[in-house]
């Protein structure tokens, strides 16, 4: 055995560098993308009536990828009456056996094309193509399979009571996962009866747009799902309209907020699902590799774009210096680049935009006196990329802590008691989600009631099933998606 | 300098992280999913051969047998120029002066299993008179069995004990300690068995003798990685890491190579900190070198079974 060495002169491990693997693309080519796509509206493929288009790039070489349709007012006035009629004629008569056999039709055509889809995911919105293949898509055809199982059983998840549908819902989506996002609101909308007209986020239409050809391919009667695209001012229009019985929403806690004033005089019912600053919180007694994992999967996942983002990890402080070096070492393995490389752990930001926003919190960071750490990667010349990034010595009331970044970048605290940790965790505007890591069963149960959140992931994190509800406390929304909690936003009684 | 092993046992040689087996899971699951290709998959290749320990551990073992396989060590696929040699050939004490002899002047190594090998159940002086043995016919490595009735019952302090005093009776030989997780039942064994055989002086941990299953798992070679890497934090001193038993193809050999590159990085990607203890595996990676030089596939029957 050798002689002990100190600390300070054992040559640092250098994981992930004794390897380089070769690059191994995903076919672009499988991907058959038009270069212009029209309004989906009432079962048919229609022109935008201001005849105006706009482009979509792909973010991680900022190529144009297509052009998609601006709708205005009048296409959002064309889309509900479809959707209305629709409802009428159709969807809100049919037994609910035949409505579940459509939904099921959706489920595995999604499962058909599935590789497409991915690659069309990947393409339009930057993420690697390893989550958009395992996860995104596979989790939304999930969602399809799950609620098209509940058309026939409602009479049982409200027992003792007669679900009516509502009527015409209004969806809008967000640009993190657009398809997925598209599941979660259509696939529970129609087992419970409703009509649609949906709006993706201007930056990423094009798997909502294939989905939309998928629901043509699977015969749905005309107007029963109608897929707009545009931006804020589509969505505007869309709220707005007095023909909306409900309204779906999942984005900014800043929009959030206007939906909700403009609904304020209506009886429109509402779901927000919003911003988070989740706490993911690590005792000492934590499996520590494996909460370093957790904690990788829960702010690097999607490049940190994700409502319920583990963004702020709380280790107690007696394991701090170990977990620190632990996570870096960690970080240092993770592949940033070409999101179609099936190699890639962190693929392009969303946007320009999005990218000199979590610019922006870096430099706050840096300027707030915490301690920056940061990946190594070498980022591609052209697209938007951002490097895992870290930062240590946050204090609780630097806005590295409070606010939502939405991207790669990690706030350490430290915290010395349990309950010293819930107060921290629960000081934000947001309720979202929170993770707890500790060998300690007792524990789990004990934080779980204490902390403040939608969601509490125990070792482990970012883990989703179509079973389990999801949705926030206080800023973070309200509203439950996903399980039989998802059922409730589209009935009356 | 060299230092002898503490020769007490300490219950402070116990205490690690709680291990969660989903997320140990999780991680390996993680690990299959990079894709190697092209060049990085030859070098992974390349890099597994010379990585094995070319193993025969059988009753029937003859001296014919393990010449034969001596021979295959050094000469993998002379079809195929500039193939490397394996890293050792692994035997039983019995065969160790045969496989010494037939590898003269070469560089692979012979390790020998000892210590009442794959059991251990027998009596401490036994096992240290088999570890001598197999020293005494030119052993370069010895690879033991921990007494994992012992270490099942807590009787921590003995398992520790005969590891230092199998390690002293190595004198220059390289120990590999066989856990055998496969009998130890969870993760957090797993653990506690890797720090007590890295505190009792050990060279290299091992999975398994191969004769009981599961044998290596990635989940378990995870957990072993992960207590090498603590004790490298913490100490600065690198322990070799052997998994053994049930890894017979290259992709499967190549998603441990992605795991140690991972976890342990750059310094342990060669023979003298990792070993593949297999029998098959050697022929699975040579009929990949072939498909990846022709582009097609070739049968079975061009490469020797021995």
């Amino acid at each position: 055995m050798a002689t002990k060495k100190t600390k300070s002169s054992i040559r640092p491990l250098r994981p992930g560098s004794g390897w380089t693997y070769a690059p191994a693309p995903e076919s672009a080519a499988i991907a058959r993308i038009d270069e212009q796509y029209e309004l989906f509206i009432d079962g048919k493929w229609q022109k935008p009536s201001g005849g105006s288009y706009f482009d979509s790039i792909n973010p991680a070489n900022e190529k144009k990828l297509y052009r998609a349709a601006l709708a205005n007012e009048k296409d959002v006035e064309k889309a509900v009456t479809a959707a209305r009629k629709a409802f009428d004629k159709y969807w809100k008569k049919m037994p609910p056996a035949e409505r579940g056999k459509y939904i099921f039709r959706v489920a595995r055509l999604m499962q058909e094309q599935a590789r497409e889809l991915s690659i069309m995911e990947t393409l339009d919105g930057g993420k690697p193509i390893r989550e958009s293949r395992d996860f995104d898509v596979p989790m939304a055809c999930n969602h399809f399979f799950y609620y098209a199982g509940w058309a026939d059983k409602l009479e049982y998840a409200f027992p003792n009571r007669t679900p009516k549908p509502i009527g015409v819902a209004a969806q809008i989506t967000p640009w993190n996962f657009p398809l997925l996002m598209a599941a979660w609101k259509i696939a529970p909308a129609l087992a419970t009866g409703n009509t649609i007209v949906l709006k993706p986020a201007e930056t990423t239409s094009l798997t909502t747009l294939k989905l939309a050809s998928i629901i043509q391919e699977a015969d749905l009667p005309p107007g029963v799902v109608n897929i707009i695209t545009g931006a804020g001012n589509t969505g505007a229009a869309l709220v707005r309209h007095p023909g909306i019985n409900k309204i779906a929403f999942t984005g900014s806690t800043a929009v959030g907020k206007l939906i909700q004033q403009e609904t304020a005089s209506s009886n429109k019912k509402l779901t927000l699902e919003l911003g988070g600053k989740a706490a993911n919180i690590i005792f000492s007694d934590a499996p520590i590799d494996q909460a370093v994992e957790g904690v990788v999967n829960g702010i690097f996942f999607n490049q940190g774009h994700v409502c319920c983002a583990g963004s702020r990890v709380y280790v107690q402080e007696s394991i701090a210096p170990i977990f620190l070096q632990k996570l870096k070492d960690r970080m240092a393995t993770l592949l940033v680049g070409d999101p179609m490389d099936k190699n890639t752990d962190i693929g392009a930001i969303n946007s320009a935009e999005q990218l000199e926003k979590i610019n922006y919190y870096i430099r706050l960071g840096k300027k707030e006196g915490s301690l920056h750490y940061e990946n190594t990667a070498t980022l591609p010349k052209k697209g938007f990329y951002c490097r895992p990034t870290l930062f240590t010595k946050v204090a609780q009331s630097s806005r590295l802590a409070q606010e939502e970044i939405f991207g790669p970048v990690l706030a350490i605290l430290t915290f010395r008691t349990e309950d010293e940790v819930i107060e921290k965790a629960n000081n934000t505007p947001y309720g979202l989600s929170a993770g707890v890591w500790t060998d300690k069963g007792s524990r789990i149960f004990n934080m779980s009631k204490r902390l403040k959140a939608g969601v509490v992931w125990a070792n482990s994190y970012n883990l989703f099933d179509p079973t389990s509800p999801f949705g926030g406390y206080k800023e973070s929304g309200y509203g439950r998606e996903g399980g039989l909690h998802g059922l409730s936003p589209y009935v009356t009684f | 300098m060299k230092k002898i092993p503490p020769a007490v046992f300490k219950p402070s040689m116990l205490a690690g992280p709680a291990i969660d087996q989903t997320g140990v899971e999780e991680r390996t699951a993680r690990f299959t999913k990079r894709s190697i290709k092209a060049v990085s998959k030859m070098q992974g290749l390349l890099l597994t051969l010379r990585m094995i320990d070319l193993t025969t551990l059988e009753g029937k073992d003859s001296v014919g047998k393990v010449e034969q396989l001596c021979y295959k060590a050094l000469h993998l696929h002379d079809a195929f120029e500039g193939l490397p040699t394996v890293a050792a050939i692994c035997v039983y004490p019995s065969h160790v002066r045969t496989a010494k002899k037939a590898l003269q002047g070469s560089s692979v190594k012979v390790a020998s299993v000892a210590t009442a090998f794959p059991s251990g159940q027998s009596h401490l002086s036994i096992k240290l008179a088999d570890t001598r043995f197999a020293v005494e016919e030119g052993a370069d490595e010895i690879d033991m069995v921990i007494s994992r009735g012992k270490f099942l019952e807590g009787e921590f302090a003995y398992v520790f004990d005969e590891i230092a005093s199998v390690k002293a009776a190595c004198g220059a030989a390289r120990l590999k300690v066989i856990l055998e997780t496969g009998e130890l039942g969870s993760l957090d064994d797993v653990r506690k068995a890797s720090q007590l055989a890295i505190a009792a002086g050990a060279d290299f941990i091992k999975t398994s003798t191969g004769k009981i299953q599961p044998a290596a798992t990635l989940p378990v070679t995870l957990v072993m990685l992960e207590t090498i890497r603590d004790h490298y934090y913490k100490t600065g001193t690198m322990i070799g890491m052997k998994p053994a038993g049930g890894i017979s193809t290259s992709k499967l050999a190549l998603h441990y190579l992605v795991m140690l590159n991972e976890t342990l990085g750059a310094d342990w990607m060669d023979p003298h900190w990792f070993r593949f203890g297999a029998s098959s595996l050697a022929n699975n990676v040579l009929m990949q070198i072939a498909k990846e030089r022709e582009g097609c596939y070739q049968s079975a029957n061009y490469f020797s079974v021995d």
